[in-house]
């Protein structure tokens, strides 16, 4: 019953910036190498718990980001590497919290799945599914009452929409006009099980109607599409001050987390999906209209490559949180 | 010095923080103009507006969660979940993210927010609407619980609770919304570092908390009719727990009987006892004993309500029973 | 496998909490055998002869006599054959109490006032010592009368403490059974015309002898209340309740009086009697009675009510063995008759069971040969 059909893609501009458009492969490629590095010493153990990769959806937290000012407030889920680094996390310190080490971006305490970083107001990942939608709305609220210009982007993926919070959450923002961008990464699996398995309406944008929202669905292996979608949804969430829905269309090519022998779905699926990567495709894209040289593709990956090796280096350099510490940070110091 | 409820004093809390802070605002289930399911929050809406006092829809998760982000983004939000039943369907936010986020996040952001609820049984409400869970929340590390059992801490304690950078649950019970006592209708914040002595006394301490301070009292002083003399501690805070003050009592008293609404297993009453155990054995004269609900869901009826809940007369009978039998 | 074993001061009954080292027998260096009495020890009951449950080399004495020990307190090591002598000078264990119900704080406050726990009855629950108790003994033993208690006072309040836990803790049932011994006082009569007088067998060792064997079949009966439940005894050992004449009270054990004959019986008890009053009981006798059996026949009472002596759960008791009308086949006939009373711990057994057990008892002595 599961119908095997790529999303069709939504027109694009024809013409972006070319520098912005290098930025953008830019940021696809760090996260993509990034997280081919974590799967690497995930495998030497130097990185344990659950890893959860985004390769295969670069191009959602990176188009996505565009859209979204310094002020404004980012909650993510717990495979929140992407959109970590689009946020312009350091990857050092990415890479020191999945060490477990101090100079880790939550000091060891969060890992994978928790990566916060309140200079950036990026709120963190969320690793019960479903959780950040309601800290997103009251982060929206709080906004709101405060009358300061700002969104809130939450991301979430198509397994969330399952949830009570996903329709508490939406209902609530409509409700009280909270200038939240729901941000649907649709991977087509809630884990192992395919959307059309766990949605009764498997077109997610849809159920925006329900509470009055706009809902509108994009190509997500398009870095340009989700980045045009992305700001007219965050540009009406802004000036109307009311909650939009946006579903973004990708798929994820790793299995699930790292333990993950993916009996769900069948190699030609996922190669069928590959030929849409967002990172090869927009490569191929600036290289056919001239944009990127080979010199410079070549540039970008040394570049992203010495950003990683730092990276790992700083997160081996990094200094274990003292276990007398244990317990610091479970609450404010009290007087 | 004047006459006041219960509820009364909430709302007296309530009002003294919206005005004093306009970071704080109030939301939950018919808190705007129904006037709060237990009245607490009448004539709130009037004065402060649908801003501040936010009725919202039946979706505890989600607005427990919203209190949780908009106190991540600088408000001060005080969060009403009408009962600690409806509670459990804020589990996950109160639990899973607002005692986790501070630690989590390796102390970037903390979650200054009050959440209140009522707790408790004795109103013939059967097994869903009388929980008394306390014990659930006292157990989670990153949140601070407070059983205010007196009018003066029901104002007392929401006040000291706003004070705090870090969630706080508050545990009204329900029977005593109607209790008057005499209180400072302008009290500042409660010590809610401290447990407190209610009665003093010389041969028991009962320890207790919540709806079951009164019957403790009622208890203490029919024992005292019969020449024993129990010390009465109110605990207060659950979490943290000031077991000082409850050892000192212990060491004078050498015998502790605990007093808990919660059921007995894996109950607060076990974990004061474990730690009496662990700080003042050497101070015991008798085995430290626990009067707890009867482990059933709580039934409608009233004798049976009755019978499953801790009473005077099952406090006064734990008291008698730890004394030594002279002849 | 321990090369040494500790030689503890017994305890020899439930009220026994501590004991007086009077005499060793045995000395450092001498080989000494399982069941061999080493030394003798003063009791609140009086000075008993303890014997050894080890066999080896007693190496050394802890205790030196004329000291008062709690019940458990090492008195003496006792190397095991074939092991090398320990190296000298170990320290000597120090005294341990032994773990009877006292609360922590009680246990402190004795500490520190040097009260011995051994000797302060419990008056809190569950018959733990509380602190008041402590403080009570230890103004108590400030007081001089307590000091200069001669043994029978000292004998009395071990009873009254015995006695007081037993009715506080024990909630006695009791029954009676009137048992026709026609059968066994001819048997006794047949069986006595060829003795010399000193051989002669009375009533007592029968009955005893019926109601151990009786016992077999009632193990709820045959039992010791421990930590909150009825451990039933594989041992039937009688409890003979023995009055001293001096005033006082004894109940030294008939060690397996199921396999015991009734001459046996008649000459184990004679010789329990004479030492009991001569103060020279055998630690096992005090402490391990299962039961016990009290005969106020000499004192011409119909019917004993037997106080139960803890941790045993039941007492059998026999007034005197009296001739009276009795109906036999709906004519009145003299029969010799003999009240049987059966005191019994209700949380162990019931009425029933304790009036098929008298019954039981009635019908073995119909029938005296084969006892």
């Amino acid at each position: 019953m599961t119908t095997l059909t790529a999303p069709v893609p939504l027109p694009t501009p024809g013409l972006i910036e070319p520098e912005h458009a290098l930025t953008l492969l830019r940021q696809m490629l760090l996260i993509r190498r990034f997280e081919e590095k974590c799967a690497e010493l995930y495998s030497l153990g130097k990185i344990r718990g659950f890893l959860h990769l985004y390769i295969g959806e670069e191009a959602v937290a990176v188009g996505a980001m565009q859209a979204l000012t310094e002020e404004d407030g980012i909650v993510a889920t717990y495979r929140e590497h992407g959109h970590a680094l689009a946020r312009g996390m350091p990857a050092g310190a990415l890479m020191a919290e999945m060490f477990g080490k101090a100079n880790g971006c939550s000091r060891g305490r969060g890992g994978s799945m928790h990566l916060f970083d309140a200079g950036r107001r990026f709120f963190g990942g969320y690793a019960i599914v479903g959780g950040g939608l309601p800290i997103a709305a009251g982060l929206a609220l709080a906004d709101r009452l405060q009358a300061r210009p700002r969104i809130t982007a939450c991301f979430f993926g198509d397994g969330a929409v399952a949830e009570g919070e996903f329709h508490e959450s939406l209902n609530l923002a409509a409700l009280w006009k909270l200038p939240v961008l729901f941000l649907c990464e649709n991977n087509r699996y809630a884990m192992g099980t395919a959307l059309e398995r766990h949605q009764s309406q498997p077109n997610i944008a849809a159920k925006a109607a329900a509470y009055g929202m706009t809902g509108s669905q994009v190509d997500g292996m398009d870095v340009v599409a989700v980045e045009a979608a992305a700001r007219r949804a965050a540009d009406a969430v802004r000036s109307e001050g009311r909650p939009v829905l946006l579903e973004l269309l990708t798929y994820r090519f790793r299995a699930h987390s790292m333990y993950d022998p993916e009996l769900y779905r069948s190699k030609e699926e996922v190669a069928q999906w590959m030929t849409r990567d967002p990172v090869s495709t927009f490569t191929a894209r600036l290289t056919e209209t001239g944009v990127l040289t080979e010199a410079a593709r070549s540039a970008l990956e040394s570049d992203v490559a010495a950003v990683i090796a730092a990276a790992v280096a700083e997160a081996e350099a990094g200094p274990l949180e003292p276990v007398a510490d244990l317990l610091k940070d479970v609450e404010s110091p009290r007087p | 010095m004047t006459t006041l409820s219960y509820r009364e004093a909430v709302r007296s809390a309530l009002r003294d923080a919206l005005r004093g802070d306009p970071r704080v605002f109030l939301m939950g289930e018919d808190v705007g103009r129904y006037g709060g399911s237990y009245a607490a929050s009448k004539g709130l809406l009037e004065e402060f507006g649908p801003d501040r006092i936010r009725d919202t829809p039946l979706s505890e998760s989600a607005f427990v969660g919203a209190g949780i982000g908009a106190a991540l983004g600088g408000m001060r939000p005080i969060v009403e979940v009408m009962t600690v039943n409806f509670s459990l369907l804020a589990l996950d936010q109160i639990v899973n993210n607002a005692a986790t986020l501070r630690h989590m996040s390796g102390g970037q952001f903390s979650i200054p927010l009050v959440i209140r609820m009522a707790t408790g049984a004795g109103r013939q409400l059967a097994a869903q609407h009388s929980h008394s869970l306390e014990a659930w929340y006292a157990h989670i590390p990153g949140i601070t619980v407070l059983a205010p059992a007196t009018v003066a801490d029901a104002r007392g304690m929401l006040l000291a609770a706003l004070r705090l950078p870090d969630p706080v649950v508050i545990f009204e019970h329900a029977s005593l919304y109607p209790v008057e006592e005499e209180a400072d209708e302008q009290g500042g914040p409660a010590d809610i570092a401290h447990a407190v002595v209610r009665r003093t006394g010389t041969d028991v301490t009962v320890v207790t908390y919540g709806g079951s301070v009164g019957k403790a009292l009622t208890a203490a002083a029919r024992l005292q009719e019969s020449g024993i003399s129990a010390e009465v501690v109110d605990l207060r805070s659950l979490r943290p727990l000031d077991m000082e003050t409850v050892l000192d009592s212990v060491k004078r008293t050498h015998r502790a009987v605990i007093v808990d609404e919660g059921w007995r297993t894996g109950s607060l009453a076990a974990e004061v006892s474990a730690r009496i155990m662990e700080g003042a054995f050497y101070e015991l004269d008798a085995p430290v004993a626990r009067v707890c609900s009867a482990e059933v869901p709580i039934p409608y009826a009233k004798h049976l309500e009755d019978a499953a809940l801790p009473q005077p007369e099952a406090i006064v009978e734990a008291v008698t029973a730890l004394r030594a039998r002279r002849g | 496998m321990p090369a040494v074993a500790e030689f503890v001061m017994p305890a020899l009954g439930a009220d026994m909490t501590a004991g007086r080292l009077v005499t060793w027998l045995k000395h450092p260096g001498d080989t000494v055998t399982r069941g061999d009495i080493i030394a003798e020890v003063d009791t609140d009951k009086g000075l008993i002869e303890v014997e050894v449950f080890t066999s080896g080399v007693l190496e050394k004495t802890l205790v030196e006599p004329g000291t008062k020990v709690p019940v458990g307190t090492p008195l003496a090591i006792i190397r095991e054959p074939g092991e090398a002598p320990a190296p000298a000078a170990a320290p000597a264990p120090t005294v341990a109490e032994v773990r009877a119900r006292v609360s922590p704080a009680a246990r402190r406050l004795a500490a520190e006032l040097k009260v011995a726990l051994a000797t302060v009855p419990g008056t809190g629950p569950d018959g733990a010592v509380t602190l008041d108790d402590v403080q009570q003994a230890a103004g108590k033993v400030e007081a001089p009368e307590a000091a200069t208690a001669g043994r029978g006072e000292r004998m009395r309040q071990a009873i009254s403490a015995a006695v007081t836990r037993s009715k506080r803790d024990i909630p006695h049932y009791y029954i009676g059974h009137t048992i026709d011994l026609g059968p066994a006082t001819a048997w006794l009569t047949e069986q006595n015309r060829e003795r010399p007088v000193a051989r002669r067998l009375v009533h007592g060792p029968l009955l005893v002898k019926a109601v151990a064997l009786t016992l077999r079949d009632f193990p709820e009966l045959n039992a010791r209340w421990v930590e909150g439940r009825a451990a039933p005894s594989v041992d039937i050992n009688v409890g003979l309740a023995i009055s001293l004449r001096d005033g006082g009270l004894v109940a030294p054990a008939l060690h397996h009086a199921d396999r015991l004959s009734v001459d046996e019986l008649m000459a184990s008890t004679l010789d329990l009697v004479e030492r009991a009053r001569a103060g020279a009981l055998r630690s096992s006798e005090l402490a391990d009675p299962t039961i016990t059996v009290t005969i106020l026949g000499d004192r011409g009472v119909d019917t004993v009510y037997g106080v139960i002596y803890p941790p045993q759960v039941a007492i059998v008791g026999f007034g005197t063995v009296v001739e009276r009308p009795w109906v036999v086949d709906g004519g009145v006939v003299a029969r010799r008759l003999v009240r049987a009373t059966l005191a019994a711990d209700h949380r162990v057994s019931d009425g029933h069971r304790g009036a098929l057990f008298l019954a039981a008892v009635a019908g073995r002595l119909q029938d005296p040969a084969c006892l």
